[in-house]
C-alpha cells in the first residue's frame, strides 16, 4: 500500500535520512519513534513530499509517488503537521471544507455531495456541535480535531501525522490517538504517524520503526521493537518493559539515563 | 452562516457608498453642482454646457481615476498579504511602488520622448523591486515574512536613492514629476482615465480568480501544500497580479503610500479574513478612501490641490501607528 524504498534525504550537504526503507500494509497503524534529530520528522515530510528526497522511491497505491501531480496525492495521502493554525476568524466547517479542493478544479464550487462528506468527516471526529466555532477558540485537542476532519474530508488512504500529540496535555493526547484508532478500526484508515512517547507508540501501533541517526535501526511489532537493549542503544536510557502476554503491546517504564 | 450574510451586506453597503460619495465628490469643487444638475447631465436629462464640460471632461474622470487607483492598490495589498501571510505586507513596504516609481521617473526625466512606454516600465519596475525582494527573502523551505520586509526595507533605500540621484540630475524638468511623485490627480482627465481602465478591468478579473488561492494559502504552506497546491507557484502568480495592479496605478497617478496597507486591514476588521469577502471589501473601500482623500485634497485648502498621496500619508501614517498600539499586527 505503501513503501518507502531506500530514500535518502541531504539537507544542505549533510545527510540526514540514508538509505531509508520501510513499507506499511493497507489499514494498518505504524509508528516512527527516535530521538530528536534523528530524522523522523524529516522522513515523513520527504514522504508526504513537503520536502525534496534525493534518492530512492516511494510508492503510494501502486505509483511512484514522483510520477504523481500534487492533486493527485493529496487526494490519496494527508498529512498533518504539529502544529496547525487557522486564521483567527476560520469557522470549523470553512476549515474542514478546504479538505475537498483537492477534488476539484480551480473554478469548481462545493456541491452537496461534497458538503455531506463535510458533514460525515464532522461527524466521525465528533465535532458536528462545535462546526459554527472558530477554530481558533477550540480547545488544544478539539483544534487538532478539526485539522484531522479536515484530512479526512480529503478521503485519503492514507494519513500521515506528525507528533499530533505534542503540544496536547495528557488527557487531549488520549483523545486524539483514541480518534486515530477510531479511523484505523472503523474505516480501515492506513495510518503512519510520528510520537515521541514510547508507551501511546506500543499501546497504538501494529508496527513501529525506530529511527537513529538517519538509518532504521529497527522495524517491527511493538512486542519485537521495545525492549530493554533497543531504549539502551537509541535512547541511552535504562528501562524496564513489562510485557503483557494477551495484549502484545508491552509498557515501558524509563528508569534513569545510561552514563 | 450569519456571519456570512453579515459580511455580503457589509460589501453591498460599502459600494453604495463608494457610489453616492462618487455623486458628492463630483458636485464639489470651485463651481459647486448641485445633485439633481449632476444626475440629469450623466443621464442626459439636463444640458447646461457648462455642467456638462466641467462633469464629463473634469471631475467624473478624476472621481472614476482616484476610484479605480484606491481599489487597485488595496487589491494589490490585500492579494501581497495574503501572498506573505504578513498584515503588514502592501506595494509601498515592499519597495514594489518606488521601484516603479524609479523606473516611471527614468522616462520621464531622462527620455522624455518615449512617455508612451510608462506603463510597461512601472511594471517592470515594480517587478525588479518585487524580485529583488523575494531573491532576498528566499530559503530553501520557502519565503520568510521578516525577511521580506526588511528586504523591501533595502529595496525602498535603494529606489529612493535613485529616484534622489535623478531628481537632482535633471531639475530642470523637475516640477511635473513632483506632482507625479506625491501621487496627484490634479489636472488628470479623461486620457489618464482611457490608459488605466483597461489593465484595471484585467487585473480585477484575474484577482477575483485569485481569490480560492489567496485563502488557500492563509492557512500556511504545510497545509496549501498538503492540499495539493504549489505554494511557490501561487505565491509568484498572485505577486505577479499585486505589482501589475500596483505599477499600473503608479503609472498613472504616481507614489500613494498607505491605501494598500490600510484598507485591507480595515477591510479585514469588517468582513473577516475570507478572501471572497475580503477582496471585493477592500476594492470598494479602497476606491471609497482614495476618493474621500483626493476630493478633501483639491477641496479642503481650494484653491491648492493637495495631492492625494501626501493626504494619505497625513492620514494614514497615524491610523497605521494606532493599529501598532492596539497590537493588531
Amino acid at each position: 500500500m505503501f513503501t518507502v524504498d531506500s530514500i535518502s534525504i541531504r539537507y544542505e550537504q549533510k545527510s540526514v535520512i540514508n538509505n531509508f526503507s520501510f513499507s506499511v500494509k493497507k489499514g494498518e497503524i505504524v509508528s516512527i519513534i527516535g530521538p530528536n534529530g534523528s530524522g523522523k520528522s524529516t522522513l515523513l515530510k520527504a514522504v508526504s513530499r513537503l520536502i525534496p528526497y534525493h534518492t530512492g522511491t516511494v510508492i503510494l497505491d501502486g505509483t511512484d509517488l514522483k510520477s504523481m501531480s500534487a492533486k493527485q496525492v493529496a487526494r490519496k495521502m494527508c498529512m498533518l503537521s504539529q502544529k496547525n493554525q487557522a486564521p483567527s476568524d476560520m469557522t470549523v466547517i470553512d476549515l474542514v471544507s478546504y479538505g475537498r479542493y483537492p477534488h476539484k478544479k480551480w473554478f469548481e464550487r462545493l456541491n452537496q455531495e461534497d458538503m455531506d462528506i463535510v458533514h460525515w468527516a464532522l461527524e466521525k471526529t465528533h465535532l458536528i456541535e462545535y462546526k459554527d466555532r472558530a477554530v481558533a477558540s477550540l480547545s488544544g485537542g478539539e483544534s487538532q480535531r478539526a485539522w484531522i476532519a479536515m484530512a479526512l474530508a480529503q478521503r485519503p488512504l492514507i494519513m500521515l501525522l506528525d507528533e499530533p500529540t505534542t503540544y496536547l496535555d495528557i488527557s487531549h493526547q488520549h483523545e486524539v490517538l483514541e480518534l486515530v484508532r477510531e479511523l484505523n478500526q472503523d474505516m480501515g484508515m492506513t495510518i503512519v504517524m510520528v510520537l515521541h512517547d514510547l508507551n501511546q507508540a506500543s499501546t497504538y501501533s501494529d508496527s513501529i520503526v525506530v529511527v537513529q541517526a538517519g538509518e532504521k535501526a529497527m522495524y517491527g511489532t511493538p512486542n519485537e521493537v521495545m525492549t530493554t537493549d533497543m531504549i539502551r542503544d537509541v535512547y541511552r536510557m535504562d528501562a524496564e518493559v513489562q510485557y503483557v502476554q494477551t495484549e502484545k503491546k508491552p509498557r515501558i517504564h524509563l528508569l534513569s539515563t545510561v552514563r | 452562516m450569519i456571519k456570512t450574510s453579515r459580511s455580503r451586506i457589509v460589501v453591498i453597503v460599502t459600494v453604495i457608498l463608494a457610489l453616492v460619495a462618487a455623486i458628492i465628490a463630483i458636485g464639489l469643487g470651485s463651481v459647486f453642482i448641485p445633485i439633481s444638475d449632476i444626475l440629469g447631465t450623466i443621464f442626459g436629462s439636463s444640458s447646461k454646457a457648462v455642467n456638462t464640460t466641467i462633469i464629463w471632461d473634469i471631475r467624473l474622470p478624476r472621481v472614476l481615476l482616484a476610484m479605480i487607483i484606491g481599489a487597485n492598490i488595496a487589491i494589490s495589498g490585500a492579494l501581497l498579504q495574503a501572498v506573505m501571510g504578513n498584515p503588514l505586507a502592501d506595494p509601498g513596504l515592499t519597495g514594489v511602488t518606488s521601484g516603479a516609481a524609479a523606473c516611471v521617473l527614468v522616462i520621464m526625466l531622462a527620455a522624455p520622448q518615449y512617455t508612451q512606454f510608462i506603463p510597461i516600465a512601472a511594471f517592470v519596475g515594480g517587478l525588479i523591486a518585487a524580485g529583488i525582494v523575494y531573491a532576498l527573502a528566499w530559503r530553501r523551505t520557502g519565503i520568510s515574512p521578516v525577511t521580506i520586509i526588511l528586504s523591501g526595507v533595502a529595496v525602498n533605500a535603494l529606489c529612493g536613492g535613485v529616484i534622489g540621484l535623478l531628481t537632482i540630475m535633471y531639475s530642470d524638468r523637475l516640477p511635473a514629476a513632483v506632482q507625479w511623485l506625491n501621487g496627484s490627480l490634479a489636472a488628470k482627465g479623461n486620457n489618464a482615465l482611457m490608459m488605466v481602465l483597461p489593465y484595471a478591468i484585467a487585473g480585477w478579473i484575474l484577482s477575483f480568480f485569485a481569490i480560492r488561492k489567496a485563502n488557500i494559502i492563509r492557512l500556511g504552506d504545510q497545509v496549501a501544500s498538503n492540499l495539493g497546491e504549489n505554494v511557490n507557484q501561487i505565491r509568484i502568480l498572485l505577486s505577479l497580479l499585486a505589482v501589475f495592479l500596483a505599477a499600473i496605478s503608479v503609472a498613472a497617478i504616481g507614489m500613494i503610500g498607505f491605501v494598500g496597507l490600510v484598507v485591507p486591514h480595515m477591510a479585514r476588521m469588517l468582513v473577516g479574513s475570507d478572501y471572497k469577502y475580503l477582496l471585493p471589501m477592500s476594492m470598494a473601500l479602497g476606491a471609497l478612501v482614495l476618493l474621500i482623500a483626493d476630493t478633501g485634497g483639491r477641496t479642503l485648502f481650494a484653491p491648492l490641490d493637495i495631492p492625494s498621496g501626501i493626504l494619505m500619508a497625513v492620514i494614514g501614517g497615524p491610523y497605521f501607528l494606532y493599529l501598532m498600539r492596539k497590537k493588531a499586527f
